[in-house]
């Protein structure tokens, strides 16, 4: 047969094409920050990584999980045995058998793809990935094809040199979409930058069941801060941002997106691609911004990303809620990179939108976001001879009051939890006017400066005293404490359990050491706090204790981890980017949904915005406040 | 506008109205942001005091690349170093604020300033329009946003009202790396200073509100009044004697002049 050479070399070229293809992408990474990561080690984790915690999060869209494991598991079983059956020649009926089991799982994966891409959801790219289907069926038709003399079904040299020649130009088509695509910033591109990128993990305590929410601290004092340029990100954030599969999963949970306001994860993670790899947004085929047109952005490795890649009005949108972060299949922190570039806005060039200058200089001038005195900061307790750290040194709880302290609302909820505290005989004591804001506002604002000032002096006044837990109603400052303040070399937490108040409380209420009436009010939803589900992990303790009054949570669409954000965090009420909608209205929507006629909330300024919605609505109550107006009376006498 | 104006701003160590906290002054910031408008490349911002103070570095984060320190101690003499730097320094406009935040307080630098270098002072700037063939259109700050303009010949001190754009956000990468210019100046003891006694103010009780308004309007007018000085006069076209007369009568009459 005179074209037999053909197919064997059109994969070995595309195959030589691809490992080109594979250091030239790497060294766009290798344009980043140098990070340490163990690569052995990372390596060898990969496929656990992949077929546990990945699966994990892809299994939450059962279809696309099956479909997924059919046609890239049946690819990757199919792409080693081609290369044994094809392009070295290995005579073995069982390998050319077992290729074509392969290619039917393939085939099959595929037609799913395909049916799905018929008609596809808004939030999946389309362009090159309406593509994808197509060449991932003619590999699988065309290598079975090719393979059946090798299995012995077809004589060998049926079709004659004519079928060879039409194989070999399906097998360019279709390789060159699988090997050559793959490297070269095709869709494919998500299987090789995604294995590296789960190897190479920045928190790589995420796989096996873990969390890493807290922020990574800024090193101060250098030559700048923050992320400028697509290069002052560290290698293995690029990588991440090439492991994107454009699946949308991001956009459809963000909720500045669906507010209508200038941000959208994927775009964004496509940006950082059009930054380190250069180039414009033209090609870039799934949902804008909102408001903001496609192939205007130019980027380069070393162009500011804020100069003509991304307007930093969609870096000040996000929340911060880490609702695309929870959702990502590919496990990419989109919040760590809209942190690192905010504080280069901040620190560098001073360009805080509207309330933010006025907000970071009142809490360096007076340690809280609203420049109240300092003095005041205890005046909310003058009726509830609350011990102070400062007078008692130790005690077995450490109230951590938060700047609610000066708000009139977020005092109800400080006051509820004192009494349900007292109700319960616990011996606590507040810090009073030596706390300071934790910083939460400060850092999520990118002036990572004022945050570490914060932490450091927090830390400091508390390494004065002596307790085994800390407590605090607001879940900012309870990630802040949790995640975030053991990064700056202080022994003040060691040993001490940081909790949350619902979770204080539900313990309380197990121990038997508050008596409750049961809840007669009407019907009842909870809303999780983002700092709290998400970043903590903690979606039961406000159930069960809801539970425990009696009350069924009427469960919105989107609770727990998918919880819709309130729009408080981030700071996004201070740099109040405009959209079309509140994010807050969206969420009370989510709520008068449920039908319910009280909101259950364990967040202050979830309080805030949610009360912040026009009525009629339902009423917005924090736990405590729910569970102390609940509270027996005959624990009082 | 050229370029080549040499704009000096004096800035002084604030003190923030409810944590008594160190902090940028509200006006001195102002100051160096109407600078910084005027001529960033030429604007040299000035400190007499201590070249540790932290608080500098937030002016320097507002952008500047160096900022110029007359080392001087807390019972030092601000005035007889700032003249000598200013004559040494050919500035042709000077801005601060209107008073200090903290220290005495007076609002008397700016004044003295002038009248030992002979420069006109201009009063409660809001903004300068324009500098050229050595005179400044100036806009002063009036009571309830009004504005007037008057051109000042150069070189002049102003001080700046908060009608003044704000200060811009300071940036903590800059100001950290702004380098600071320690000059070598000999410190004058304030010798007045040394034999006052010193103690922290009373606040000064409040006056009763009556509320005389009739309508909206009127309350709004109250409640966003300035207090206007009931005497002013603008004189426009009156000749110059006629002018120096109006003056020279006012002193008499205020028992400036005896």
């Amino acid at each position: 047969m005179i074209l037999d050479w053909l197919p064997p070399t059109l994969i070995g070229f595309l195959l030589v094409l691809a490992g080109i293809g594979a250091i030239r992408r790497m060294n766009l990474w290798r344009a980043g920050q140098a990070e340490k990561v163990n690569i052995l080690a990372g390596l060898l984790a990969m496929p656990k990584r992949y077929l546990h915690d990945l699966h994990h999060v892809v299994e939450r869209d059962k279809y696309m999980s099956r479909t997924h494991v059919a046609t890239g598991g049946g690819f990757v079983l199919a792409m080693v045995l081609v290369l044994f059956v094809h392009l070295f020649g290995v005579k073995s009926e069982i390998l050319a058998w077992a290729l074509l089991a392969a290619l039917v799982l393939m085939f099959c994966g595929a037609l799913f793809v395909y049916k799905r891409r018929m008609n596809p959801p808004s939030r999946l790219s389309k362009g090159p990935w309406m593509r994808l289907p197509k060449s991932l069926l003619t590999f699988s038709i065309t290598f079975f094809v090719l393979t059946l003399p090798a299995a012995g079904i077809l004589p060998e040299g049926t079709g004659g040199w004519v079928l060879t020649l039409v194989l070999s130009v399906l097998i360019l088509m279709s390789l060159s979409e699988m090997l050559f695509g793959m490297t070269w910033g095709g869709p494919m591109k998500h299987a090789f930058a995604g294995a590296l990128h789960l190897a190479f993990h920045r928190r790589p305590e995420r796989f096996g069941g873990g969390r890493s929410t807290g922020l990574k601290p800024a090193v101060l004092g250098e030559a700048s801060h923050g992320v400028a340029k697509p290069t002052d990100f560290k290698w293995n954030q690029l990588l991440g941002f090439d492991a994107c599969v454009q699946c949308g999963r991001c956009e459809a949970v963000c909720p500045a997106f669906a507010a209508g306001q200038p941000l959208n994860p994927k775009k964004l993670i496509q940006d950082m691609v059009v930054g380190f790899a250069g180039g414009t947004d033209a090609k870039y085929a799934g949902s804008p911004y909102p408001g903001v047109d496609v192939g205007n952005a130019k980027g380069a490795p070393d162009q500011i990303i804020t100069n003509g890649l991304i307007s930093s009005d969609t870096l000040w949108s996000c929340t911060t809620c880490r609702a695309c972060v929870e959702e990502c299949p590919m496990m990419i922190e989109h919040v760590d990179a809209i942190v690192d570039m905010r504080r280069f806005l901040t620190l560098e060039k001073g360009e805080t939108p509207n309330k933010g200058a006025q907000v970071l200089e009142n809490i360096i001038a007076t340690d809280n976001p609203n420049g109240y005195s300092p003095a005041s900061r205890t005046h909310w307790a003058a009726d509830q001879n609350l011990n102070l750290m400062k007078d008692v040194k130790q005690a077995d709880v450490l109230f951590w009051v938060s700047d609610g302290a000066f708000d009139m609302r977020s005092q109800r909820i400080l006051r509820a939890f004192v009494k349900l505290m007292k109700a319960a005989n616990i011996d606590v004591a507040i810090l009073g006017d030596e706390e300071l804001d934790s910083g939460d506002v400060a850092r999520r604002l990118g002036d990572d400066a004022a945050f570490q000032s914060l932490a450091k002096r927090n830390l400091a006044t508390l390494s004065k005293y002596s307790f085994k837990t800390i407590v605090t109603t607001d879940p900012h400052a309870f990630h802040c404490l949790k995640n975030e303040y053991g990064d700056f070399g202080s022994d003040a937490l060691k040993g001490v359990e940081v909790l949350h108040h619902t979770t204080f409380l539900n313990r309380l209420v197990k121990e038997g050491r508050l008596q409750l009436d049961t809840f007669k009010g009407g019907k009842v939803t909870y809303h999780d706090p983002c700092y709290l589900g998400r970043y903590n992990g903690e979606y039961d303790a406000p159930r069960e204790l809801l539970a425990s009054l009696g009350i069924d949570v009427a469960e919105m669409e989107r609770s727990g981890y998918r919880s819709r954000c309130c729009g408080g965090g981030g700071g996004a009420p201070i740099t109040d980017i405009p959209g079309e909608r509140r994010i807050a209205d969206m969420r009370m929507e989510d709520v008068v949904s449920t039908g319910a006629e009280m909101v259950a909330v364990g967040c202050q300024q979830c309080t805030a915005m949610l009360e912040g919605v026009v009525e009629p609505r339902p009423v917005v109550k924090d736990i405590a406040e729910i569970l102390v107006s609940q509270l027996s009376e005959e624990v009082n006498s | 506008m050229p370029p080549k104006v040499n704009v000096v701003s004096l800035v002084s160590i604030g003190r923030h109205p409810q944590s008594g906290r160190s902090r940028r002054a509200e006006q001195d910031g102002r100051a160096v942001e109407l600078g910084l408008k005027l001529s960033k490349k030429s604007l040299t911002v000035v400190h007499a005091g201590d070249a540790q103070e932290p608080v500098l570095r937030q002016y320097a984060g507002m952008g500047l690349d160096s900022l110029t320190v007359l080392p001087q101690p807390a019972d030092g003499d601000a005035l007889p170093i700032l003249v000598d730097f200013l004559k040494s320094s050919k500035a042709q406009v000077v801005l601060t604020g209107v008073r200090a935040e903290s220290g005495e307080s007076s609002g008397m630098l700016p004044y003295l300033l002038a009248e030992q270098l002979g420069w006109p002072l201009v009063p409660r700037v809001a903004e300068i329009l324009t500098i050229k063939q050595g005179a400044a259109e100036v806009l002063l700050a009036l009571p309830r946003g009004q504005r007037r303009s008057v051109i000042v010949s150069l070189p002049f001190i102003a001080t700046v009202d908060n009608a003044a754009a704000e200060a811009r956000q300071t940036a903590f990468g800059p100001g950290l790396r702004a380098d600071f210019k320690v000059l070598d100046v000999n410190s004058v003891k304030d010798e007045a200073m040394a034999t006052w006694q010193i103690s922290a103010a009373k606040p000064r009780p409040k006056r009763l509100k009556v509320v005389k308004a009739k309508t909206a309007a009127d309350r709004m007018k109250a409640a966003t009044a300035k207090p206007v000085g009931g005497g002013g006069k603008v004189m426009k076209n009156e000749t110059a004697a006629e002018k120096a007369q109006a003056i020279f009568d006012l002193l008499l009459e205020e028992k400036v002049v005896r």
